[in-house]
């Protein structure tokens, strides 16, 4: 054991060297201090990737899966470092990811052979090996003499004094990875991500694609535990990607985005942790993250919480607007006045004035030539409507959609055809426009268009 | 030579068998509707001649191989619902997927293949929305989305799972006409299917199912009044539905 531990102890080293002389000349030539450039940029790659496999964790429905894992990997950290005797960052990562799998197998486990829900075995898997890690944490840094020296603390919520050139190897290689297999695999993750059984059935081995997917998740989990602590940990692998989800509908550009909004939430984050000296780096990361993400709910086009709070306005005056011309051309507005709201009739009034249905005030609010076109379109469209509905139930079905379509488009015209000639005979059909056409001119004397055809 | 040949599946869930015995022969290529009350495993026929739902017992042959060997023939239609569709893909995107068979392992899908997607879009009428988002669409236009990658696959039999579940009817009409389309090209086209009135006239094959083969062959043999009240038993309302049908074969 002595003997690996040693071998992997002094090839880490001489790579870890190699890495520590580069960042320094790098720092220099930037003129900046060789400790912040190193954290930096192992922040901003630990976001990237985090952002990258996130999106598919996310979409897959595996992101408490990472919590779990996350937090399932402390006991495996003391572990390993009660083994290894020093503070070794390969071998303390490589006992996380030991023991965060154990509790993936768990969960696993636990889901097969008992009647618990999944949500229940995280839960259960979470805690419990959390609280032994806690447990564990505390004794070694009580009762071993190295114990203080190991900053186990420091793998709860994240440190980045702690941060040396190995770390940023190790996340170096684990993004390379990442990115490789995300970047040749991506149509295989797209298709089992999207529809596994469609995946299975054109012979695609779902349960191996699932398996690599499951296993990014937790390289990533685990070489973010030094920076971001095992407690917020997949508070990074999920926030980039459903912060993204809100500016695209393209995987590919979710996935862009959510490494560059990752990298933006590491850069930030671990400058803003390292300016002050005591706050720990994963909740600063976590909140940067948040307000990222605040802002793309909010202000995204679109799926943007604005975005969707206007399109549901605009819809509400479209309906609102429909309904009032309607009235006042079948001059029935006085009778149905009482069906509206004050505050929602003002507005349906301003807005029809504003599209130009609607003379000003002064001229007696009287339908234009165009409010009078626009309602006769909606009400004859409402007929229709209202005859698929009764005369061809089974064409109605998953095609009315009054507000979007006219009849007339969706529907075959012999049926529309019959429909009108229907609807004529039994005088429900409005009819033409060649009144209005004739009074164009006379300033509106022609009362707001009469109930034709009404019995 | 036979294309499908089921023989003496049984399938259970927890232990609990949702299909007994199951024994299916076709010979030919056919337009094969599978029927039955809910419940009877219809969806789970499908599924567990895919390896999508795990067998207890029984084998299942297609063209007279094990299907882990000619899943490239093969192509499924799942169900609507089986899927999220706010997933960030396009229309033409989920097309393509239907190529991914052929393409094998890292090959992205090409000029050849987006040509394809479009062919297969045009077909069921749905080539003016390759760039929707999949979630704009409405269900019936997921459904033809899916038909079209199905056509994609370019497969000689086909499973569909309800396709003409809750759609319009535009969308049910192009479903037909696809289906025909592919029996005339000599492909066996299998669908679960719920509406008992349009069987007549689209399937020239039908398999009566609950839990066990009620009844199997050709429309005009098997599909009868006395094989539907042993399918569908007591549900009143179904047995009504099935009275009509029968009605409208007689007057035919």
């Amino acid at each position: 054991m002595n003997a690996v531990c040693l071998l992997a102890e002094s090839i880490s080293d001489a790579v870890s060297n190699r890495v520590l002389i580069l960042v320094q000349q790098t720092a220099e030539l930037l003129g900046v201090q060789y400790n912040t450039l190193l954290v930096l940029v192992t922040a901003a790659l630990l976001g990237a990737v985090s952002g990258v496999v996130g999106c598919f964790a996310v979409l897959r429905r595996r992101a408490l899966v990472g919590d779990a894992l996350a937090h399932a990997a402390l006991p495996g950290l003391c572990v390993a470092f009660l083994i290894a005797g020093v503070r070794s960052v390969p071998i303390m990562l490589l006992g996380a990811l030991a023991s965060g799998i154990l509790g993936i197998l768990v969960i696993v486990a636990l889901r097969r052979w008992t009647r618990i829900k999944e949500d229940a075995a995280i839960g259960i898997v979470l805690s419990v090996f959390f609280g032994a890690g806690i447990v564990l944490s505390g004794w070694i840094q009580n009762s071993t003499t190295a114990g203080n020296k190991a900053g186990l603390d420091s793998f709860i919520l994240g440190k980045t004094s702690g941060i040396q050139a190995l770390d940023l190897l190790v996340v170096a290689v684990a993004c390379l990875i990442c990115f490789l297999l995300v970047a040749l695999a991506f149509k295989e993750f797209r298709l089992v991500t999207f529809d596994a059984p469609f995946a299975l059935a054109q012979g695609w081995p779902t349960a191996l694609v699932d398996l690599v997917l499951l296993g990014m998740i937790a390289v990533v989990v685990v070489i973010g535990l030094p920076t971001v602590g095992v407690v917020l940990m997949a508070a990074l692998l999920i926030i980039p990607g459903a912060a993204a989800r809100f500016w695209t509908e393209r995987l590919s550009v979710m996935t862009l985005l959510a490494a560059a909004i990752g990298l933006t939430v590491g850069i930030v984050g671990a400058a803003a942790s390292a300016q002050v000296d005591r706050l720990p780096t994963g909740p600063i990361i976590v909140l940067v993250g948040t307000a990222l993400f605040v802002l793309s709910a909010t202000i995204a086009p679109r799926r943007g919480a604005i975005a969707r709070w206007m399109s549901g306005r605009r819809f509400a005056r479209d309906i609102a607007v429909r309904r009032l011309i309607g009235e006042l051309y079948e001059a029935r507005a006085e009778e149905s006045r009482g069906a509206w709201q004050d505050r929602e009739h003002r507005a349906a009034w301003r807005e029809a004035q504003r599209r130009g249905y609607l003379k000003p005030p002064a001229r007696g609010n009287q339908l234009t030539d165009a409010g009078r076109a626009a309602a006769l379109a909606a009400l004859r469209d409402e007929r229709l409507w209202q005859a698929v509905l009764v005369e061809y139930p089974e064409l109605a079905v998953g095609a009315a959609d009054p507000f979007h379509a006219s009849a007339a488009d969706v529907l075959p015209s012999a049926i529309v055809d019959e429909l009108v000639t229907r609807l004529q005979s039994a005088g429900r059909w409005p009819a033409e426009l060649r009144t209005i056409a004739a009074s164009v001119g006379t300033s509106g004397a022609a009362a707001g268009g009469a109930p034709e055809g009404t019995p | 030579m036979s294309v499908l040949d089921i023989h003496d599946m049984t399938v259970a869930y927890h232990r609990r068998p949702v299909l007994w015995d199951v024994d299916l022969v076709l010979d030919e290529p056919r337009l094969v509707g599978i029927l039955g009350p809910n419940g009877a495993g219809k969806s789970t026929l499908i599924k567990a001649v895919l390896g999508l739902a795990p067998m207890a017992h029984g084998s299942v042959r297609v063209f007279d191989e094990p299907v882990e060997k000619v899943r490239r023939r093969i192509g499924y239609v799942p169900q609507r619902e089986s899927v999220d569709w706010g997933f960030p893909v396009s229309v033409l995107d989920v097309v393509l997927m239907g190529t991914y068979g052929r393409l094998g392992w890292c090959r992205r899908p090409g000029h050849r293949e987006r040509q394809l997607a479009r062919e297969c879009l045009a077909k069921v009428g749905m080539e003016d929305f390759e760039r929707r988002q999949i979630g704009q669409l409405s269900g019936g236009q997921q459904q033809r989305t899916f038909l079209a990658r199905a056509l994609a696959q370019q497969a000689d039999m086909y499973f569909m799972d309800e396709p003409m579940a809750g759609v319009d009817a535009a969308t049910e009409q192009a479903i037909f006409t696809q289906l025909a389309e592919l029996r005339s090209a000599g492909k066996t086209v299998v669908v679960v299917h719920h509406d008992l009135r349009t069987v007549e006239q689209y399937f020239d094959h039908v398999v009566l199912l609950n839990m066990r083969v009620v009844a199997a062959g050709p429309t005009e043999q098997a599909f009868t009044a006395e094989n539907l009240r042993r399918a569908y038993g007591g549900r009143l309302s179904m047995l009504e539905a099935a009275g009509e049908a029968v009605q409208a074969q007689e007057r035919a």
